[in-house]
C-alpha cells in the first residue's frame, strides 16, 4: 500500500508538472496556429493554405550555413509524399503502404511506427503513397489506400477507431492528409482513374461517425445532375484527393475537385460534368454546398484541380488563388465564387478564347483524337497536387510549374468495376526540345510572372516560403534548394540523393528553426549549426 | 526503454506476427497448391487466339505499354517494336507474362503497377495484351534484309560508327552503347538516328522511372581559366555537370565556378545523309545491330 501511494504521488506530480509533448490539439490551436509558428499543425501549415512559416532564424543572410541535422529512412520502396506535422516538439508524418510514424523532431529518433495491414488485391493508381496526417486533441488521423479513416493515438500509436468510408474493391481510396477542423475530420476520396463516384466526408473525431458526405457528383433530382449524360454521373470520377482551405470569417470550407472519368475520354459523358474540376465552398458543418466554381468544363486531359485553393487577401479583397493543372492562375472571390482573373502561368495550347464570365474556354481541336493530337499542357499539366505557396511578405504566389505537352488520344472503353477507366492514354510528344520545369513567383494581384528559376526536369516538390525571406523547394535532381522570395536567387541547396515529392515545412524547437523536407524514401531535416 | 520502444512499435509487429499464424494455420499442403496454381496460371495464356481478348488487351495497351512501344506496338523512342517475332527477353507466353509482370532490372521496363503513374494491369489484363501482342505480331523470324557480316565490317571501320558507340565491349564511349539496341529500338527509329541524330537524342522516360537521364546533349564548357571542353553531357542538376570530352576524359564541375556552359541538343554525331552512307550500307548496319542483339 505504501508502495503504491508512493507510485500514485509520482504520477500526480507527473502531471502536474505536464509535457508540452502531450498537450492537447484544440480547434482554437488550429485555428490560432500562427501564433505558434514553431508548430505545423496541418498539411499546409494553416487554414489558409499559405505554407508559409513566420520563423525567420534562417534567412538570406544565415541560409548559407544550413546544414543537415538528421535523416529518418523508411527502408520501403516507393517515394514519400508526406508534409510532416510538428507539435510540441514531436513530428508526425507518413509513408509508402500505409506507414504512419512519429518521430523527436529535434533527433530524428522514432517513438512509434504504425502500419495499416493492407489487403493484397489493393491497386491504387500512382503510387502507394501518402500526403500526411491531421492532428487533433490527442489522436492523429489518415486516410489509407484501402478507403478507410483511422484514428491512433498520438502518444503510442494505437488504432483509436477504424472507419470504412468506401469499398476499395471499387477502386476507392485516400492518399491526402486529412483535414481537423472543429470536432471532425474532413477528407476526400482518391479513384479518379477508374469509374467511381467523388466524395468529401467529415467524421467525428472522437467517435469516427460520419456526420455528412457530399458527392461531388449530384444525384438525380439535385442541381448539376443535367450536366451527365445518361448513368455517366453514376461512375464519372470527380474525386476530391487534396486538402481544402477553411475560412473561419465566413465559416466556408474550400475543396477542389479532380478529372471526370473516363479521363480522356468526353463522348460518354457529354455536358459540363459538374462538379469535377471544381472549386467547392462548403458550410463544414453541414456539408452543404454554398458555390462552385468549374475551372475545366468537360475534362477530355486528366486535368484534375486538385491544387490545394489558397486563400488570399489583397486590398481588402477575400480571394482564393489557384495555379490549376490546365494551365491558368484563376483568382476568384471566394465569397461569392465569380471569377476575377484568369491567365496563363505556363504555355497553354487548348485554349484562345474566353467566355462573358473571363473563363477560358476549350477550341474544338482540344479533343483527344484515336491517332492522338498535341495539346500544352501535357496530362501532367502546368502543375499537379504539389503545394504552392502564398508569403504574405512579398504578396507573391509561388508554384513549381510544368513545360511538358503531351499527345492525347481516345478510344472507346466500358467500365468494369475496380478496373483503369482512362479511355485511351497520352503519349510524350515528339518534341526536340525535353520537357523542363520552373519554380515560379506570380502575383496574385495581376497574374504576372514576377521570377523563375529553371528546373531542368519537372519538380513534383511542394513550395515552403518563409519568414526570412526564404522560399524552399525540392528539385526532380534530389537538390532541396532555398530561394531568394523577391528575386529566385538559389542562395542555398543540398543534394539528398533523390527526387522530392514531398512538402517543405518548418518548425521549432527550443528557439531552433529546422526545415524538413521528404525526398525518395527518407525524411531530411537542416538548420543552422 | 528498449521494453518500451519494442512495445511501442507493436502495431507493425503484431501484423507480421498474425501473418506467420496464418501461414502456418493454413498448412503446408495448401501453400503447394496454391503455388503450383499461380505457376500454371502464369504459363498459359487463357486468352491464346481469342480475337475478343485481343481487342480487350488493345485497349489495355493504349493505355499501358503504348507510352514507350507505340501505338500498335511498332515500337517508340523509349521502348523496342514488339511486332517482331523474336523477343529479346523471351519469346513464350509465360515469359511474355513475366516481362511485364515483374520488369526487365537495368532497363526502362518496369514492373507492372510499379511506375508511380497508372493503375497498373490485372492478371487477367497481362494475358489480354499479350493476347494483342500476338495478334500484331509478325510471323516468321526478324528482318534480316540487310547483310549483317557485311553491316559489322562498315561499323566497326568504314562507315567509322566504332569511334563513338560500343558494340560487344568493342568501340568508343561517346555515344550510346548499342549492343541491345537492334531489339530496343524498330528499324525506322535506328534509320532515323543515323539520318537525322539530332532529330531526337536518346529519351528518357519519366522522372520517377528514369533509370538512366543520359540524354547526349552536346556541351562546351570553359572553365574560370579559359580552358575549354567539348563533348556529350553524362549528368547535370542545377549546380554540377558531369561530362565527357572528345577524348573521353571525364570531367567534373561545379557550375558557379565556370565561365560558362553551353549546351546544345544538336547531336556530336554526324548526320549521314545517302552520300555519306547509301542505303544499302545503312540496311547492314541496322541487320548486324540486330543480328547482334539477337545473341
Amino acid at each position: 500500500m505504501k508502495q503504491f501511494l508512493y507510485f500514485l504521488t509520482i504520477l500526480v506530480v507527473a502531471a502536474a508538472a505536464g509535457t508540452p509533448a502531450s498537450a492537447q490539439v484544440t480547434p482554437e490551436r488550429l485555428l490560432n496556429s500562427s501564433k505558434e509558428p514553431q508548430n505545423w499543425l496541418t498539411y499546409s501549415g494553416d487554414y489558409a493554405g499559405h505554407r508559409f512559416s513566420a520563423l525567420d532564424q534562417i534567412n538570406a543572410s544565415t541560409v548559407s550555413s544550413l546544414v543537415p541535422k538528421w535523416v529518418y529512412q523508411l527502408g520501403s520502396t516507393g517515394k514519400l509524399e508526406t508534409t510532416p506535422l510538428v507539435v510540441d516538439g514531436i513530428l508526425y508524418a507518413t509513408g509508402q503502404d500505409d506507414r504512419v510514424f512519429a518521430l523527436d523532431a529535434r533527433t530524428g529518433r522514432p517513438i512509434w511506427l504504425f502500419q495499416h495491414p493492407l489487403p493484397s488485391d489493393v491497386r491504387p493508381c500512382c503510387g502507394r503513397v501518402n500526403r500526411g496526417v491531421a492532428i487533433l486533441g490527442d489522436k492523429v488521423y489518415f486516410g489509407t489506400l484501402d478507403a478507410h479513416v483511422i484514428a491512433l493515438d498520438a502518444r503510442t500509436g494505437n488504432v483509436a477507431w477504424d472507419a470504412t468510408a468506401a469499398d476499395y474493391k471499387l477502386s476507392y481510396s485516400f492518399t491526402l492528409a486529412p483535414l481537423a477542423l472543429k470536432n471532425m475530420i474532413i477528407l476526400g476520396v482518391s479513384g479518379g482513374e477508374y469509374g467511381t463516384r467523388g466524395f468529401i466526408d467529415a467524421y467525428d473525431a472522437k467517435t469516427g461517425e460520419r456526420k455528412w458526405r457530399f458527392n461531388t457528383i449530384p444525384s438525380p433530382g439535385e442541381p448539376g445532375h443535367e450536366t451527365w449524360q445518361g448513368d455517366s454521373w453514376k461512375i464519372g470520377g470527380a474525386p476530391a484527393w487534396i486538402t481544402g482551405t477553411y475560412d473561419s470569417v465566413s465559416n466556408q470550407l474550400f475543396w477542389t475537385t479532380g478529372n471526370p472519368a473516363p479521363s480522356n475520354r468526353g463522348v460518354q459523358r457529354e455536358g459540363d460534368n459538374l462538379y469535377s474540376d471544381s472549386l467547392l465552398a462548403l458550410d463544414p458543418d453541414t456539408g452543404k454546398l454554398n458555390w462552385y466554381f468549374q475551372y475545366t468544363k468537360h475534362d477530355e486531359h486528366d486535368w484534375d484541380s486538385t491544387q490545394v485553393p489558397v486563400m488570399v487577401d489583397l486590398d481588402g479583397k477575400h480571394l482564393i488563388a489557384h495555379a490549376n493543372r490546365n494551365g491558368y492562375f484563376y483568382v476568384v472571390n471566394r465569397s461569392t465564387g465569380k471569377l476575377i482573373s484568369a491567365n496563363p502561368f505556363g504555355k497553354v495550347t487548348w485554349s484562345n478564347s474566353k467566355d462573358d464570365e473571363g473563363r477560358p474556354v476549350a477550341t474544338k481541336e482540344s479533343s483527344p483524337t484515336l491517332e492522338g493530337n498535341r495539346m500544352c499542357p501535357g496530362a501532367i499539366g502546368a502543375t499537379n497536387w504539389y503545394s504552392p505557396t502564398f508569403d504574405p511578405q512579398t504578396k507573391l504566389f509561388y508554384v513549381n510549374a510544368r513545360e511538358q505537352c503531351d499527345i492525347f488520344s481516345t478510344a472507346p472503353q466500358t467500365n468494369e468495376p475496380g478496373h483503369a477507366y482512362y479511355g485511351s492514354a497520352y503519349f510524350p510528344a515528339d518534341d526536340t526540345e525535353p520537357y523542363w520545369g520552373a519554380l515560379r513567383a506570380i502575383d496574385p494581384a495581376t497574374g504576372e510572372k514576377k521570377w523563375e528559376f529553371k528546373h531542368l526536369s519537372p519538380s513534383w516538390s511542394g513550395v515552403l516560403s518563409t519568414a526570412g525571406g526564404l522560399v524552399f523547394t525540392g528539385d526532380a535532381e534530389g537538390n532541396f534548394i532555398a530561394l531568394d522570395a523577391a528575386s529566385g536567387k538559389p542562395l542555398w541547396h543540398f543534394q539528398t540523393g533523390s527526387a522530392a515529392y514531398g512538402g517543405p515545412m518548418s518548425f521549432a524547437i527550443d528557439g531552433k528553426q529546422y526545415v524538413s523536407i521528404a525526398t525518395g524514401s527518407a525524411l531530411f531535416t537542416f538548420a543552422l549549426p | 526503454m528498449g521494453v518500451q520502444r519494442a512495445r511501442k512499435l507493436e502495431p507493425v509487429l503484431f501484423a507480421r506476427r498474425r501473418t506467420l499464424f496464418l501461414i502456418s494455420a493454413a498448412g503446408a499442403l495448401f501453400l503447394v497448391c496454391a503455388a503450383l496454381t499461380v505457376r500454371a496460371a502464369q504459363d498459359v495464356n487463357p486468352f491464346s487466339g481469342d480475337p475478343e481478348a485481343a481487342k480487350a488487351g488493345a485497349s489495355q495497351f493504349r493505355s499501358n505499354c503504348a507510352f514507350c512501344h507505340g501505338l500498335g506496338a511498332r515500337g517508340g523512342g523509349r521502348g523496342p517494336d514488339l511486332t517482331r517475332a523474336h523477343k529479346r527477353h523471351g519469346n513464350s507466353d509465360a515469359e511474355i507474362f513475366r516481362t511485364i509482370n515483374d520488369g526487365i532490372p537495368g532497363t526502362a521496363m518496369p514492373a507492372n503497377g510499379n511506375t508511380g503513374q497508372g493503375v497498373g494491369m490485372t492478371t487477367e489484363e497481362i494475358w489480354q495484351v499479350i493476347a494483342y501482342i500476338r495478334s500484331v505480331e509478325n510471323k516468321g523470324s526478324a528482318q534480316s534484309a540487310g547483310d549483317a557480316g557485311r553491316g559489322r565490317h562498315l561499323f566497326a571501320d568504314s562507315a567509322g560508327c566504332a569511334y563513338c558507340h560500343m558494340v560487344e565491349g568493342k568501340g568508343g564511349r561517346l555515344g550510346p552503347e548499342l549492343t541491345g539496341t537492334g531489339a530496343a529500338r524498330s528499324v525506322d527509329y535506328i534509320v532515323d538516328s543515323v539520318r537525322k541524330p539530332s532529330r531526337r537524342l536518346a529519351q528518357g522516360l519519366l522522372e520517377a522511372t528514369k533509370e538512366f537521364p543520359q540524354e547526349y546533349e552536346t556541351v562546351t564548357v570553359v572553365t574560370a581559366d579559359g580552358q575549354m571542353f567539348l563533348g556529350v553531357i553524362l549528368n547535370e542538376d542545377n549546380f554540377s555537370l558531369q561530362m565527357m570530352d572528345t577524348r573521353e576524359q571525364i570531367h567534373l564541375f561545379d557550375k558557379t565556378k565556370l565561365r560558362s556552359v553551353e549546351k546544345t541538343r544538336d547531336s556530336m554525331m554526324p548526320a549521314y545523309d545517302p552520300k555519306t552512307l547509301s542505303d544499302k550500307d545503312l540496311q547492314d548496319i541496322v541487320a548486324y545491330l540486330i543480328s547482334v542483339s539477337a545473341k
